[in-house]
């Protein structure tokens, strides 16, 4: 029985019923603890209604019809953006361009703004601990265009301190800085503002990869003053196959358009064609109308729960579970210390792979990470293959934190060597 | 579905604390390293092919979960002695049968990844670069 306590301001009880599927039970019929939220978060039963009706009872194609229906879709689409607009403190709706995710956001950065500004020797300067939506892009861009990728490393507390920051700018001179507002695998969050002036002061564009931090954070691009910010819809609550890309107007307008076809054009002949303007431009093809829609009703039900109370929850959790791993005999926390992180915690146990650590995690209803989490360039620099990981987020409780600190606590011995032979064969052993 | 108890079965755990033949071979004559993307697990096998065309000796090395050591071990104590030609027909299918406990999809890919590497092995003899010939095997596409 799941009792659903929190000293914060949050009515976690009232919540989860917002969220069908975190009534179902796990495989194993015990109540499901879903813990894998930095891959993709659960949704609301307003967002799946939200796109529910659109396709009974209004969807049609986009900026194409004069008939009702394309006009119910488009008003719908475009409000959709002016909420996200609004979410992230963008100063227009210009500024907002909907894209398949994070990844496609970055490519489309790497492509246009990449391709036309970086050449031979250039730098682009990334940290250790990003996703590799966020590194294998520039090192594409890297082996079109001559330039160079170079990483700021983690301490042995797993910290990167401004004086690093600092340093690598200096040192590199990078033409773009893109780095992760929060750290999928360590937890870290990182100060965006902060190293976002550092960087335009040593002449770089900034691309902030706000996939950790949209659901967790008040987003407000005009404070953080970067250039690019990116983040996905299946990270806040809403559909996949949807992200944003928000980008400085100036800087959106001078860039070539990435991807071609319908929808991004003014007009096209047989000679050429001339782009449409933003956010357009970046929109070929029929775009994600119905996820745009699903978004746009997560984040009204984010925005009513309060991006305060979440953060504020999600470290409560984060910080006891950070706090019960440590005292569990042969685990080691792959982070920070809890007052760096938010919701996520990696770990290792000694002489358990994760895979098995997960395996056996699902068997008690517990659903965490196992694997390199996208973050192979970090596990190779900490010199761990594959870690765990269990990442919080509002509607989990404290009492679900004690079931994974239970369970990790039962995983050594259920893994503890007990002197086993093989039976077959064993005649013909090694030499 | 699995459960966690189906899959680690009492014969599993005992190939996996008592792998057969993890170590190198230092008379091999073909070799391949090869990786899970899902997970980062590298497995090493070295082979001795002999005159008559069989798999005179067969070793992995690795590090990774139960089920890719345990699959390794079993894999290798069964491939020895056999003909290259039976080994190229050991399917993935025979390979999870040997295995025997039901994985889903993504601990078959711990299941098969020394599978897809012993493959390769054989049409990677060391000393040459016998890498642009080898099978590429089945998909182990990475997690997002």
């Amino acid at each position: 029985m799941i009792v659903t306590t929190s000293p914060t301001n949050l009515d976690v009880a009232k919540i989860r019923e917002d969220f069908p599927i975190l009534g179902i039970r796990s495989a194993s019929d015990r109540p499901l603890v879903y813990f894998d939220n930095a891959a993709s978060t659960q949704r609301p039963t307003s967002v799946i209604e939200a796109m529910s009706r659109c396709y009974r009872e209004y969807y049609s194609n986009v900026h194409r019809g004069i008939h009702t229906l394309s006009e119910a879709s488009t008003q719908a689409y475009e409000n959709a953006r002016a909420t996200v607009a609004s979410f992230m403190n963008a100063s227009s709706t210009n500024e907002v361009i909907f894209a398949a995710g994070t990844t496609a956001a970055i490519n489309t950065v790497s492509r246009s703004w990449g391709d036309q500004n970086l050449s031979q020797g250039d730098v682009i300067l990334l940290l250790i601990s990003e996703h590799h939506a966020n590194i294998v892009p520039w090192h594409q861009l890297a082996e079109r265009v001559g330039c160079r990728v170079e990483f700021i490393s983690v301490d042995e507390e797993f910290l990167i301190d401004d004086e690093a920051v600092a340093s690598a700018l200096r040192m590199h001179q990078p033409k773009l800085f893109a780095f992760g507002a929060a750290s999928n695998t360590l937890g870290t969050e990182y100060p965006v503002k902060r190293w976002t002036r550092m960087a335009h002061d040593a002449g770089a564009t900034v691309l902030i990869d706000a996939a950790q931090a949209a659901p967790h954070w008040k987003m407000d691009v005009q404070d953080w003053d970067a250039d690019f910010i990116v983040f996905s819809g299946h990270k806040v609550c809403g559909p996949t196959g949807i992200g944003v890309l928000w980008g400085r107007e100036s800087l959106l307008d001078s860039m070539p358009p990435f991807l071609g076809g319908g929808g991004m054009i003014q007009t096209v002949t047989t000679d050429g064609f001339t782009a449409h303007a933003l956010p357009e431009k970046f929109e070929a093809g029929t775009p994600p109308i119905v996820e745009a829609i699903g978004l746009e009703a997560a984040i009204d039900y984010l925005t009513d729960v309060g991006m305060d109370n979440i953060h504020a929850h999600e470290r409560l959790l984060g910080t006891r579970a950070d706090a019960g791993l440590r005292e569990i005999n042969g685990v080691r926390v792959i982070g920070p210390t809890a007052e760096h992180k938010g919701g996520i915690n990696s770990f290792v146990i000694d002489g358990v792979h994760a895979h098995d650590v997960s395996q056996f995690l699902d068997g008690q209803g517990v659903a965490v990470r196992a694997g390199h989490h996208c973050t192979m360039p970090l596990h190779h620099a900490i010199g761990v293959t594959a870690t765990s990981r269990a990442s919080c987020y509002f509607y989990n409780t404290v009492e679900e934190v004690d079931v994974f600190l239970q369970a990790v606590s039962d995983v050594r011995d259920r893994f503890a060597k007990t002197g086993r032979r093989r039976r077959s064969r064993s005649s013909r052993s090694n030499s | 579905m699995p459960n966690e108890q189906d899959i680690y079965e009492e014969h599993v755990l005992d190939h996996y604390e008592d792998p057969y033949h993890r170590g190198t071979l230092d008379t091999a004559s073909h070799m391949h390293e090869g990786n899970n993307p899902l997970c980062g697990d590298r497995i090493v096998i070295t082979l001795k092919l002999d005159d008559s065309g069989k798999v005179a000796e067969a070793w992995f090395e690795g590090e990774g979960c139960v089920i890719s050591q345990a699959s390794a071990s079993m894999l290798i104590e069964r491939m020895e002695g056999k003909t290259i030609e039976e080994v190229k027909a050991f399917t993935a299918e025979e390979m999870l049968e040997l295995f025997g406990p039901k994985l889903t999809p993504n601990r078959q890919k711990c299941c098969l990844l020394s599978w897809k590497i012993l493959q390769s092995a054989l049409h990677s003899p060391i000393g040459e670069d016998g890498d642009s010939s080898a099978p590429s095997g089945p998909s182990l596409g990475e997690e997002q």
